[in-house]
């Protein structure tokens, strides 16, 4: 099916109010638990009889023992929908002789609890930036093996290692990534306009260029504040109260002149020229822009301020029940043919640079503008701030009023 | 019953006014919903022009094909246990006094009160744990999947189906079954051929909450799902983060038709059985509740 295009980042929208809960619950019952009270050794030898695939959870720092190519089963998949080409799936099951088994989360805290209870039954899952370093930390997920995965490779150098969440690389490769800025309509601005978010937040330049009422900003705390932190100067995952409490007074100052607050269909609204600029993710935006009747009509960009770019990941489960297989598939999806033909399918950015000469050529100047002419200094990703969290939350529905 | 006031004038007015209104507020966004199902356009609530597309996408889309098969059979087989347990709760409640029968009373309706939310990572720990014990101690992993979404279905249906029985044994005449007795009817007869066909009404509006309830349920299953067993609300719903098109206007036509039917069907079945069962047991002037 072509005609929904993923947007993932719209689901990076958390969806906070289970998340305590769940943890709450979690924690509770994970209290009594053996498992848990082990150390976490990051560096525990492998080889021992935990890496038989049908035996005990593998403790944290096990990777699996396979061979490049090597399968031991059916692959079960847990993605977030409309984000993998069947083609893909149908040609790895081919290649392998397996049987792929997909399911679909729609958020990375909708899947987080249920790979975090243990025996899922999943071998490969793809979360996001954030969410790889929780999922480390609970020990979620296994080191990847690398001699089972010869194409890593071929990511391109910023990918291959120096993630935040990942910074060697050691246990996930990078599947697809976007950044959140802004979606303009070029007939109504002109081409000679600040390429800022003083676009949305600044009262003169929304005068000058008739932006008053048709603007919109994420309905997401991080992200929203995230914006007028930017454009304040400061870092998107300060832990700054004054900094943020100055951010909360200009979204307040600002929220007279948008349209809405919109998570869901500020790219639709951009389309039907509701909104002439919009804060939103890469991906629905290009989405919106490519399948248009006129692409040229419409521009993205992060503000020269900086903003948020992601990355989500494909890594193994710790207690994978096929952890060769899942390797294999990782190492498949790798492959420059087959990361282009993702990108070609779901427009989003490959973070293969294999797959970058197989890219459409309809498709690829979209692609790159995620994060074009931006000081790479000024791109951040969004940081799990722990108990800080509460007060975006709680600043943001200040500001909202 | 048949001795209502036929309304008049203003009152008249004003009651079909109600009612209209009422009929709107609830089928309109429906009506809507059905109308873009047949739109040309991508964006959902833009007349794009009559077309079948987003049927045919449907038809050529296996992953929602797949997930529509997993949610009928989840509904099929979590309905029927559901039904079974419930009337049998509700008969236990209604016909019998026991020890901590205040406390099983209380208990029973828990599912009903608590968040759903709640219930799903109850659910979800309950299984990890309970698989982990298995394991431990005869050595073979279950896997969450196809079967652990059917009996979280039944433990939340089991409630629902025994509050709409329990009112319907609470309205009937336990004399009846005093009468079966006192004609030399065992229990099993008093209950096949009296009691059950009394209940039938409420057993079939049981079954049928629970059926709905069971398609309609996206946080439980999420959360106790495994490999293989996306039902089509979860899969709608991850949809509908990304991109909302007429696609999943045309999944929901598809399955109100198919909730239509089975409404009617089970209308029908009542109103044949209602009438079975007058001949059958005779008793003139019998009114359903």
């Amino acid at each position: 099916m072509t005609t929904t295009r993923v947007s993932t980042r719209a689901l990076l929208t958390r969806r906070r109010l289970a998340v305590p809960l769940v943890l709450a619950l979690g924690l509770a019952a994970c209290g009594g638990d053996d498992d848990a009270d082990e150390p976490a050794a990051a560096d525990e030898p492998a080889g021992d009889a935990a890496d038989e695939p049908a035996g005990e959870p593998a403790d944290m720092g096990d990777t699996a023992e396979c061979a490049a190519d090597e399968v031991d089963g059916d692959l079960a998949l847990y993605n977030w929908s409309e984000y993998m080409d069947p083609d893909l799936i149908s040609a790895f099951e081919e290649q392998y002789g397996v049987t792929v088994t997909e399911d679909f989360y729609d958020s990375n805290e909708a899947m987080q609890p249920i790979i975090a209870a243990g025996g899922s039954g999943y071998d490969v899952i793809v979360p996001s930036d954030y969410m790889v370093s929780i999922l480390i930390e609970g020990g979620d997920i296994m080191p990847l093996n690398k001699d089972a995965i010869p194409n890593y490779s071929n990511l391109l150098p910023e990918f291959e290692s120096g993630l935040p969440y990942d910074p060697d690389g050691a246990y996930v490769a990078p599947y697809q990534w976007g950044s959140t800025g802004l979606g303009v309509n070029l007939g109504a601005l002109g081409d000679d306009f600040p390429r800022s978010w003083g676009l949305i937040f600044d009262p003169d330049i929304r005068a000058e260029y008739g932006l008053d009422g048709k603007v919109s900003l994420l309905n997401d705390p991080r992200e929203t504040m995230g914006a007028a932190l930017k454009y304040l100067g400061y870092s998107l995952n300060t832990t700054d109260e004054a900094e943020l409490q100055e951010a909360q007074d200009l979204l307040r100052d600002t929220v007279g002149a948008l349209a809405a607050f919109d998570s869901d269909s500020y790219d639709e609204n951009i389309g039907n020229e509701t909104t002439l600029v919009g804060h939103g993710y890469s991906g629905n935006f290009f989405a919106q822009f490519i399948d248009s009747d006129n692409p040229d009509n419409w521009d993205y960009f992060m503000p020269e301020e900086g903003g948020t770019q992601w990355v989500d990941n494909m890594a193994v489960v710790a207690d994978a029940p096929h952890p060769c297989t899942a390797h294999a598939f990782i190492n498949f999806i790798l492959d420059g043919d087959n990361g282009a033909a993702l990108s070609n399918w779901n427009y989003y950015a490959s973070p293969n640079e294999a797959s970058q000469p197989m890219i459409d050529e309809a498709v690829k100047p979209f692609l790159d503008k995620a994060t074009a002419g931006v000081d790479p200094e000024k791109i951040e990703f969004i940081r799990d701030t722990g108990d800080f969290e509460i007060n975006f939350s709680d600043a943001f529905t200040a500001a909202r009023g | 019953m048949s001795s209502s006031a036929n309304p008049r004038g203003v009152t008249r007015f004003l009651l079909a006014g109600n009612g209209g209104l009422v009929l709107l507020f609830l089928y309109a966004p429906i009506i809507l919903l059905v109308i873009f199902s047949f739109s040309g356009a991508k964006d959902p609530g833009v007349w794009g022009g009559f077309t079948f597309d987003w049927y045919r996408d449907l038809a050529d889309d296996d992953r929602v094909q797949n997930a529509i098969g997993i949610s009928v059979r989840v509904a099929i087989f979590s309905t029927i246990i559901a039904t079974v347990l419930g009337t049998m709760a509700a008969l236990a409640l209604e016909r019998f006094t026991f020890r901590g029968k205040k406390v099983f009373d209380a208990l029973l309706y828990l599912p009903i009160i608590i968040p759903d939310v709640t219930m799903a990572v109850m659910m979800l720990l309950f299984f990890t744990r309970a698989f982990d014990l298995i394991d431990a101690m005869f050595g073979t992993r279950f896997a969450k999947g196809f079967w652990t979404v059917v009996v979280s279905h039944v433990a939340f249906n089991i409630a629902f189906v025994s509050v709409v029985v329990r009112a319907r044994i609470a309205g009937m005449d336990s004399t009846l079954e005093q009468a079966a007795g006192d004609l030399y009817a065992n229990r099993w007869q008093a209950f096949r051929h009296v009691t059950l066909p009394l209940i039938m009404p409420g057993v079939l509006g049981g079954a049928l909450l629970a059926l709905t309830l069971s398609l309609d349920d996206v946080v439980v299953t999420q959360f106790v799902s495994g490999p293989g067993s996306t039902t089509l609300p979860v899969y709608v719903f991850g949809l509908i983060r990304r991109d909302v098109t007429p696609l999943i206007n045309a999944v929901s036509v598809v399955m109100l038709v198919a909730s239509l039917v089975l409404v009617v069907a089970s209308l029908a079945a009542q109103r044949a059985s209602e009438g079975r069962r007058r001949r059958d047991l005779a008793i003139p002037g019998e009114e359903p509740s």
